[in-house]
């Protein structure tokens, strides 16, 4: 069991990588905060999650878009939990739309979600993981934050930004010990590429080399190394999972 | 204006306690005004490590713009009085 005695906190957990995430965090018997903005999905991982090991599972409802539900989401945690020994960063969101048709609401709730949420949940995990010199944080980024992609200058400039923040927390943290990673998945089968058009999928099918989209557990299983003791040495890095994908 | 130690209230003696270990000060040079600007250990990764500290020995999470404004021992306790810790 590669998490055993472990505390993680999981945004985004109600569906896709993150309830992958959950379980298979579950599978190697770590207590689970999960977060998201849907209530009903998160109920259904956590059930799932219990079922697949994990001896402590419990519903943390937070939006990542707002900075006073984060405050007082870590304020429950750090009243009842006491410790968090990985967050994983996972809640996101996707637009696409070319340049000229970008609008600054769009920039805005894409921003929020992406890069400021995932910058105060660092910091605040940050200084629950500083006292006692441990933890892992690991950032869900995307191999468009490294490649660019069109129609995706928000989504991509928002990635981007988590993988230069991921690199700057880690420099930071590594004294005390806390690590600071990111996965940058490819194109994933979840909710988030349903509404990809067909000829698009198709193009993008054939930039993987491995001639195949990822799954979700595919994800979960390089986040967990990340998590867990495994990559104790191992921070500041931005580890790719997308079956050789070439933009 | 410093005070004998048995004199102190327990939550006066924990805070002593967290700036001595984390800026590395002998408890006497520990008074109201050991600030972030004046004092050599104190830069801003000690600054963290004593948020840090501070939230562990109290018990609370502070905002991030109280994080900010704590630039001093004193402000240090006039900050914790917002989350229920007296002196």
């Amino acid at each position: 069991m590669l998490l055993e005695d472990k505390v993680i906190w999981i945004t985004g957990a109600s569906r896709g990588i993150g309830r992958a995430t959950a379980l298979q965090c579950a599978s190697h018997r770590a207590s689970l905060l999960l977060s998201a903005r849907s209530l009903e999905g998160l109920r259904e991982t956590a059930s799932a999650a219990v079922q697949a090991g994990s001896p402590i599972v419990e519903v943390v409802p937070m939006d990542v878009s707002d900075s006073g539900s984060i405050k007082s989401a870590f304020q429950q945690v750090h009243r009842t939990t006491k410790r968090l020994d990985v967050l994983v960063n996972n809640a996101g969101i996707l637009r696409d739309a070319l340049l000229g048709m970008i609008n600054d609401a769009q920039i805005q709730e894409v921003m929020q979600t992406n890069v400021y949420g995932t910058i105060q949940l660092m910091q605040y995990a940050a200084r629950m993981m500083m006292p006692r010199r441990n933890g892992s944080i690991v950032n869900v980024a995307s191999i468009i934050g490294r490649t660019g992609n069109e129609g995706q200058v928000v989504y991509g400039a928002s990635k981007a930004a988590v993988i230069g923040a991921t690199k700057s927390a880690a420099r930071e943290l590594a004294p005390h010990n806390v690590r600071v990673n990111a996965v940058a998945p490819g194109v994933i089968q979840t909710d988030m590429i349903a509404n990809i058009p067909l000829p698009k999928m198709e193009e993008l099918r054939h930039s993987i080399k491995m001639g195949r989209l990822g799954t979700a557990e595919e994800v979960a299983r390089v986040i967990l190394f990340l998590a867990s003791d495994l990559s104790v040495y191992v921070t500041g890095q931005v580890i790719g999972v997308d079956g050789g994908m070439w933009l | 204006m410093t005070f004998p130690i048995q004199l102190m209230s327990e939550n006066e003696q924990k805070l002593r306690n967290v700036f001595c270990e984390v800026l590395q000060l002998p408890a006497e040079e520990i008074h109201a005004g050991v600030a972030y600007d004046k004092t050599k250990t104190w830069d801003s990764v000690a600054h963290m490590a004593l948020v840090a500290a501070i939230d562990s020995a109290f018990d609370i999470m502070m905002d991030t713009d109280d994080v900010i404004d704590m630039n001093s021992y004193g402000k240090a306790k006039k900050i914790l009085g917002k989350y229920g810790v007296h002196f």
